[in-house]
């Protein structure tokens, strides 16, 4: 398996950048998700790493080999499109030995491999079909085959599950991530979801306008957004995200709120913004509670009602609402009041300014 | 699909889909029925006209009225392929005919007075036309599928230009330019070979095919060549294993309309081929009766000729059909 490094890659096409200057390593064995909103250049990225893509600048490392300029059937990868890309006039069978075939490997070895990664992913049924006939799920599956068969040092996955239907995603999800875990293969993911970025990467990596926004553990993508962009981007809902003006280690709400910053937060935001100035205040749904003593004092806008708790829609004024977590067990008729208060270690803050992330012994 | 809970609404009474609009669906389908046949006689007429020709005797072609019941003879055929002479006196036929050693088809030519002299020009200029049909057809869809494939995968400066040029060459009639083709192929010492005839038509097919089958490549998505790329294969070999089998139908349907172009020109080939090289579509108006026009012959002629083309599109059509509406065909 490989270690994949991104050493100031970038790729424009005419004069516009579809990915700025990046800088990236995947360790081997990783499981690294591409995260990002249409358009935001995850394609690209991964087919420069895969060679499909030549790159504008920058250079591309594999184990710390320079492969910048390789081809990419000499680079050991195996990449899985997101329509599968499958051979419609070879049957399942032909399609995962057809990747063998290139290195003229003797048949018997051929079919053996082919017997046992069909077995592997439960496909043995199929492999006289040809792709036209089968279930997008079972056509991906075949897709996944010919990737495995060959066992390359690198898995390069765009969007592998964009084309299913729903049910098949969750199970097709919990595949990749077994056969993952399985075969400990470098693998990276691209995604504009970002559920199935939070459940199957090792780490994820947020980019936006063709830059990297943040690289990271789901936790610290989730509860530790590096700006604006991943904080609203991460969550169903994302986080909230409140326009106040500090003073004195007070933020000043809307609505007449205040909120009492909570001491170990004080130097960081001296430092950064400095003892007066503006600051947006930001929670997670579920760093809110309700309680009558809250500081924050709010009326009931809707509610949603979710299977294991109920998401509060509430409205501090008339230009801003947070969503907040509750129990099930409380009905909150719309349009009485409700006082939450914030969970100290969950509160996040953000520069207006710069919209980065204010962030305790600065921004790594 | 997610369902949607709605209020009760009117039950729909009305078919909204398109095949039950109209009063009479019955009345309308019957009318396309008797339109269908009817466009089908009027094309079939002349071929079957010909095809009967072809089997009359000499008396039957020029009977009056047309007879529609007669006795098929193959005399036809045998005249196509062979040169005679007429005896000179009634008593030498009679004598020749009563000699015993003649071949079964000497005989009935022997019934029209006639003798063989030697094989007739047909059958060689079938096989010009072969030669330069078929030559000039490969040409056209190797050359074809090689530029349609640079022109849809790879960045061309000046691509849109040069596409445009290719078509331009279409713009104008071909015989437009018969006269300068003949001089400069007079000079050139083309003339009167196949090699001439076979560029000339590759020439004229080429726009016509690289267009075709651009669109054909355009439908292939490219992740299928880049799959094969990164599964350890070179761009040759995913072409031909991967965007090849891909684009038969296209390959198919340009093979059907370049063949029949090249099969059936006329003016070039009357203009450009003699004895040696002539093709057979100048020739089979210029069929030479012994002592009188023999229509059956004429007939026969252009039924051979039209074999290959019906055998061809024949063979293709399971792809024909797609390929000529293509652009809706599926992908994957
Ligand atoms: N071959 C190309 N020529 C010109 N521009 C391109 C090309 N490929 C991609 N782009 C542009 O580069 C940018 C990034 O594209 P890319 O396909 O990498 O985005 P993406 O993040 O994969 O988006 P999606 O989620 O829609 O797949 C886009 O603005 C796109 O229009
Ligand atoms: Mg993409």
């Amino acid at each position: 398996m490989a270690t994949i490094e991104l050493i100031n890659v970038e790729k424009k096409f005419g004069p516009s950048y579809a990915v700025k200057p990046m800088n990236m390593t995947i360790h081997s064995g990783e499981f690294v998700v591409l995260l990002g909103p249409s358009g935001c250049g995850k394609t690209t990225t991964l087919r420069m790493i895969s060679g499909l893509e030549a790159v504008t600048d920058g250079q591309i490392l594999f184990d710390g080999k320079d492969v910048t300029w390789l081809h990419p059937s000499d680079r050991d990868i195996a990449f899985v499109f997101q329509f599968f890309a499958l051979y419609s006039h070879m049957t399942a069978r032909e399609n995962i030995a057809f990747p063998l075939q290139a290195q003229g490997e003797p048949r018997d070895s051929i079919r053996k491999r082919v017997e046992e990664v069909a077995k592997m992913l439960r496909i043995e049924h199929l492999m006289n079909a040809r792709p036209g006939g089968l279930s997008g799920g079972d056509q991906q599956r075949v897709a996944l085959a010919r990737a495995l068969v060959r066992r390359p040092a690198a898995f390069l996955m765009d969007e592998p599950l964009g084309a299913l239907d729903a049910e098949f995603r969750e199970s097709m999800r919990a595949e990749i991530k077994r056969l993952h875990i399985e075969q400990n293969a470098t693998t990276v993911y691209v995604t504009h979801d970002q559920i199935e970025a939070m459940a199957m990467g090792d780490r994820v990596v947020v980019m936006s306008a063709a830059v990297v926004q943040q690289n990271g553990t789901p936790a610290e993508v989730y509860h530790d957004p590096a700006n604006l962009f991943v904080a609203k981007f991460i969550g169903s809902p994302g986080m909230n995200l409140i326009q106040g003006h500090y003073a004195d280690g007070r933020v000043a709400l809307p609505g007449d709120n205040r909120y009492d910053v909570p001491a170990d937060w004080h130097t960081t935001i001296h430092e950064a913004i400095g003892r007066d100035g503006d600051i947006i205040l930001g929670f997670r749904p579920e760093a809110a509670h309700i309680s009558a003593s809250g500081p924050i004092a709010t009326t009931v806008y809707t509610t949603d009602l979710h299977g294991s708790y109920t998401m509060l829609h509430l409205e501090i004024d008339r230009d801003t609402i947070v969503d907040v977590r509750a129990g099930r067990g409380t009905n909150y008729p719309i349009g009485t009041p409700a006082r939450f208060d914030l969970d100290p270690a969950m509160v996040r803050f953000f520069d207006p300014k710069t919209e980065m992330a204010i962030r305790k012994g600065g921004n790594p | 699909m997610a369902t949607r809970a709605s209020a009760p609404s009117a039950p729909v009474t009305i078919s909204t889909r398109v095949d039950k609009v109209g009063l009479r669906p019955k009345v309308t389908r019957a009318i396309r029925a008797f339109v269908v046949v009817i466009l089908t006689v009027l094309i079939l007429l002349p071929v079957v006209w010909m095809v009967m020709t072809s089997l009359k005797s000499p008396s039957d072609v020029v009977a009056v009225p047309p007879k529609i019941i007669f006795e098929p003879s193959i005399e036809s055929f045998i005249f196509l392929v062979t040169e005679r002479v007429q005896f000179p006196t009634r008593q030498e036929a009679d004598e020749f005919r009563a000699r015993d050693d003649l071949k079964w088809y000497e005989k009935k030519v022997a019934e029209r007075g006639q003798k063989i002299t030697r094989v007739g020009d047909f059958p060689k200029q079938l096989r010009n036309s072969f030669i330069i049909a078929g030559t000039s057809t490969i040409f056209s869809v190797l050359f074809g599928v090689l530029s349609a494939y640079a022109f849809s995968r790879f960045k061309i400066p000046g691509e849109g230009d040069l596409l445009f040029f290719i078509l331009s060459t279409r713009m104008l009639p071909p015989v437009a330019v018969t006269i300068p083709i003949f001089l400069m192929y007079r000079e050139l010492g083309l003339d009167n070979t196949y090699f001439g005839l076979i560029l000339l038509y590759t020439t004229f097919n080429l726009s016509f095919s690289v267009w075709l089958l651009k669109g054909f490549i355009d439908e292939i998505p490219k992740e299928y060549e880049e799959a094969a790329l990164v599964d350890g294969y070179t761009r040759l070999q995913a072409f031909r294993k991967v965007v090849l089998p891909q684009a038969v139908t296209g390959i198919a349907a340009t093979t059907v309309f370049c063949f029949i172009f090249a099969w059936n020109e006329y003016a070039f080939a009357a203009m450009l081929t003699s004895d040696a090289t002539r093709t057979a579509p100048p020739s089979i108006p210029s069929i030479q009766g012994v002592g009188r026009i023999e229509w059956e012959t004429i007939a026969a002629a252009s039924l051979v000729f039209l074999l290959p083309v019906v055998i061809v599109t024949f063979a293709l059509r399971k792809h024909l059909l797609r390929g000529v509406t293509f652009g809706a065909i599926r992908k994957g």
